[in-house]
């Protein structure tokens, strides 16, 4: 339990309604949007306005020893925001405001609590995107976007979050607060602790302002649509695209287990007995899509496709997207639970990726479809299960071991875009071996030698 | 198991969130208040946690469990299918047996399950309704304002109560000469009591397609402000009466022109009455001919065309969550709006975007219920258009209350009404 004073000290500075303490709404917190894992309610709930409002939470915490777990809208998938040793849960969700849209230096300065879209949204109006678009663009935040990292959809042509962050302003576990970077494109003034903030999921300081960069939009787009009878032609047919000097905006993936699924739940017109269906989009200037469009058409063909579909309008577009749109939900609604892995290996190994999660799945007799990122090598082996059977979720957690293993067996990594959080925390050793945990620690100790700032993710305390 | 009776009910449906967290890109609340108890995600984990033991139902749960107006857009945007105004209803059935019902919520339920003085109650009302009430001059509609605080504010615009509610001006049978059908209309309260006009417009434009209305005296309040609220025995008791009314009268279909009085035939007096021996079965026969009028005009009696008038008006179209999400209605209101000479119809933003009414949620929040209204206000005066119309008394009242207190210049009415009105023009021309 938390000591009286030190609600007292938090109302003194943000103001009652912005201090929540009642057991109904901190019930609220005790969870984010990671599948099977315990719950654990804060002690208080507290949502700054500004900067020094969050300096001084952090300065409270400090002199009370209490943990700090910063929140934005708790979309992520490692459970990156649970507050597992209760404290503050500190809610960015007020600080939502976009500063400033600088078109001359193709830039915006945001709030943490800015959902992506709206700052989408924001930047259409001025003809520029903001490329990383992970799958929860419409609800997540920008802060917790650049906290995990997030990628999403168009890494392989775009980058993913952290190239497209250019300063930050971060409260450090001292309570001070420090800008870094800007709007230059050069910097290497000091350390690149912009980029070390970027994906350390809130475990070394409090992010309370960024400088994104933007790009213009591209003028058109194109989507084709392969299907293949063999996972292995799907896997040369996308080394192909490469080779041959094309980089599409996406290019997805989705085997056997998920295409069935999807068929049965959107009847998208895809064949039942595919071992593996490709959708690729080129996007840029119209000259460009159109002589790209046709290369990605002819190399499917090439490479062995049964079908290959050209969207020729809008309308059929969407026709092609609505299987890939509709693969988490039609999946998600065939068990209660949906277990949602991110293992990422170089995408030339994307074939015997899934042939090991296929091994996995029959060995331990678990229902799991894989679809993801062909493109950046990025998959999502999902598990569909049930999380009231604890003999099948027994099995899960040996599957979710192996699929690691597997992956950094490849060459792979942990995780690709979900970040670590305590969902993976036991298997880093097994990717960059106890230096590099030791490392890892190094870095947090310097900057929150008192495991303030979202204790329990990333790095364990000895 | 009805959700009207056990949390129990929803434990699959419960199971089925996956906590994404979906649901805040399109809450009302959540966009406001930017708290989790405020969005579905949050609302059902305090459901889990009530009913693995790991918290109560306590008076604070029950209020977390007020917050949502069930306009069902998180069940839209699920991507696992959850039916969240499922577990809404059933949360607040648990909290009421629980913990009881709120005593003003109480009064006003057991009000209006005793039709005969309820009526008496607004019939006097509209007689002594200036005491608390400050009339507001207006071109079209009768407006007020509270005088005074109750606990609402004073902000808020009202209808004034008509002088005879619908039922007593109207005869029980409105004939025509060669009938091609008998329909039912059930009113509903606030079409009943406050906006007679357009329970007029239903008659006239019934009539002028040759259809017979026949307007049950023994119909009261449909109920839904018990059942939305967990009121599980006086929304039965509510259901058997208006079966029992329309039973004896008889008629080929049923039409009404509120959302939540369709949702009640249509769906929740047979929830509520599964297991009644005897009602079941009623309440079955009548949900399948009950039909909201414009589904009625354009899918069981396609309405004239021949006869329509001229009508020179901008009208953007707001969507009534109930009528839209709950019952799949969103064309034919707008198919309708299209055939009118001269009426010209422009689409707001998110015309499916909750008004903020909700019934006595309103009430209860109404300082959130204004702040959502807002942004639809915001929306609708971008449209530079001179009407609004929608489908629903409730939601016809929150925007008149929006858009008077924003001092824009938009009439607020019934798609029916406007219907209407087309048929009066049509005949004034041609003679």
């Amino acid at each position: 339990m938390l000591a009286r004073e030190v609600v007292e000290e938090l109302i003194q500075v943000l103001g009652r309604e912005n201090v929540l303490t009642e057991q109904e709404d901190l019930l609220t917190y005790a969870y984010d949007a990671t599948a099977a894992l315990k719950h654990q309610k804060p002690d208080v709930v507290v949502s700054p306005i500004s900067t020094e409002q969050v300096a001084e939470v952090v300065k409270i915490a400090q002199r009370h020893q209490v943990p700090i777990y910063p929140r934005g809208s708790g979309t992520n998938l490692s459970g990156g925001t649970v507050p597992i040793q209760g404290g503050i849960v500190l809610s960015m969700l007020n600080l939502n405001k976009i500063l400033e849209f600088d078109q001359d230096n193709l830039t915006a300065t945001v709030q943490p609590g800015v959902i992506i879209q709206t700052l989408n949204d924001e930047a259409a109006k001025h003809g520029l995107i903001y490329p990383p678009d992970p799958g929860t663009v419409t609800t997540a935040t920008m802060g917790g976007s650049v906290s995990e990292c997030s990628g999403g959809l168009r890494g392989l042509k775009y980058g993913v979050t952290k190239h497209y962050i250019m300063g930050l302003t971060i409260v450090l576990a001292n309570g001070k607060v420090i800008r870094w970077g800007g709007k230059t494109v050069k910097n290497v003034t000091g350390y690149d602790l912009v980029a070390l903030f970027t994906g350390a999921e809130g475990t070394l300081g409090i992010i309370t302002e960024m400088i994104v960069k933007l790009i213009p939009a591209p003028e058109t787009r194109k989507s084709v649509l392969g299907v293949f009878d063999n996972l292995d032609k799907a896997g040369n047919a996308i080394a192909a695209i490469i080779r041959n000097k094309i980089i599409p905006a996406t290019l997805e993936i989705m085997d056997n287990v998920t295409i069935q699924t999807v068929e049965h739940f959107v009847h998208a017109g895809l064949p039942l007995n595919a071992e593996a269906v490709l959708l690729c989009e080129v996007d840029g200037y119209k000259e460009v899509v159109e002589r790209e469009s046709v290369l990605v058409e002819r190399i499917l063909q090439e490479e062995g496709a049964v079908e290959v579909k050209v969207a020729k309008n809008d309308q059929e577009r969407d026709l092609l997207w609505l299987a890939r749109r509709s693969a988490l939900p039609a999946l998600a609604q065939k068990r209660p639970t949906t277990v949602l892995e991110d293992a990422t290996v170089p995408r030339s190994k994307i074939p015997d990726m899934l042939k090991i999660v296929r091994k996995i799945a029959d060995k331990y007799n678990l229902q799991i479809a894989t679809f993801g990122h062909a493109g950046d090598g990025n998959l999502h082996p999902t598990i569909l299960t049930d999380v009231r059977d604890e003999d099948e979720m027994k099995r899960v957690h040996l599957a979710v071991d192996e699929i690691f293993h597997g992956a950094i067996a490849l060459g792979g990594t942990l995780s690709g875009e979900h970040g670590i959080g305590v969902a993976k925390m036991d298997f880093l050793s097994l990717e960059f071996g106890e230096a590099g945990v030791e490392a890892l620690k190094a870095i947090k100790e310097a900057l929150d030698p008192n495991y303030m700032l979202n204790p329990g993710k990333i790095v364990r305390r000895d | 198991m009805s959700v009207y009776d056990s949390l129990d009910s929803i434990n699959e449906e419960l199971h089925k969130c996956m906590k994404c967290g979906n649901c805040q890109a399109v809450c009302p609340i959540y966009k406001e208040t930017r708290q989790e108890v405020g969005v579905a995600r949050g609302k059902i984990s305090l459901a889990e946690f009530i009913l693995s033991g790991e918290a109560e139902m306590t008076e604070g749960m029950a209020e977390r469990f007020s917050l949502c107006t069930t306009c069902m857009a998180c069940n839209q945007n699920c991507p696992c299918g959850v039916r969240f105004d499922k577990i809404i209803l059933a949360a607040r059935a648990e909290a009421v047996r629980k913990k009881g019902l709120h005593p003003v919520k109480k009064i006003a339920f057991t009000a209006l399950k005793m039709q005969r003085l309820f009526d008496f109650g607004m019939k006097t009302g509209s007689v002594f309704q200036g005491v608390a009430l400050k009339h507001l001059p207006h071109k079209s509609d009768r407006l007020a304002r509270m005088r005074f605080d109750i606990g609402i504010g004073t902000e808020k615009v009202f209808p004034m109560l008509a002088k005879r509610p619908l039922r007593s001006e109207l005869p029980e049978v409105v004939k025509v000469k060669n009938p091609k059908m008998r329909v039912a209309f059930f009113t509903g309260c606030m079409i009943n009591y406050f906006y007679t006009d357009i329970g007029k417009a239903v008659v006239e434009v019934l009539t002028e397609n040759d259809i017979e209305v026949v307007i049950p005296r023994g119909q009261g309040c449909c109920g839904i402000p018990a059942s939305v609220n967990g009121d599980t025995v006086s929304a039965r008791a509510l259901a058997r009466r208006n079966l029992r009314a329309f039973e004896r009268l008889g008629a080929d279909a049923l039409v009404v022109a509120c959302s939540s009085g369709g949702t009640a035939w249509k769906h929740v007096f047979m929830e509520l009455l599964e297991n009644d021996p005897e009602f079941s079965t009623l309440a079955k026969k009548w949900s399948e001919k009950s039909y909201d009028i414009s589904e009625f005009l354009i899918h069981k009696v396609p309405f004239k065309k021949e006869g329509l008038g001229r009508v020179d008006r901008k009208v953007t179209y707001h969507d009534p969550c109930h009528l839209n999400r709950g019952q799949g209605i969103n064309k034919e209101p707008r198919e309708i709006l299209k055939s009118i000479p001269g009426v010209e119809l422009i689409e707001m933003k998110e015309p499916g975007r909750c008004c903020g009414m909700a019934g006595s949620f309103s009430l209860v929040h109404p300082d959130l219920s204004v702040k959502i209204s807002d942004r639809k206000i915001a929306d609708i005066s971008q449209t530079q258009t001179n009407t609004v119309a929608t489908g629903c008394p409730a939601c016809r009242l929150q925007l008149q209350s929006g858009v008077e207190n924003a001092g824009i210049q938009e009439q607020v009415m019934h798609t029916v009404q406007i219907l209407a009105e087309s048929y009066r023009a049509g005949k004034k021309g041609s003679k």
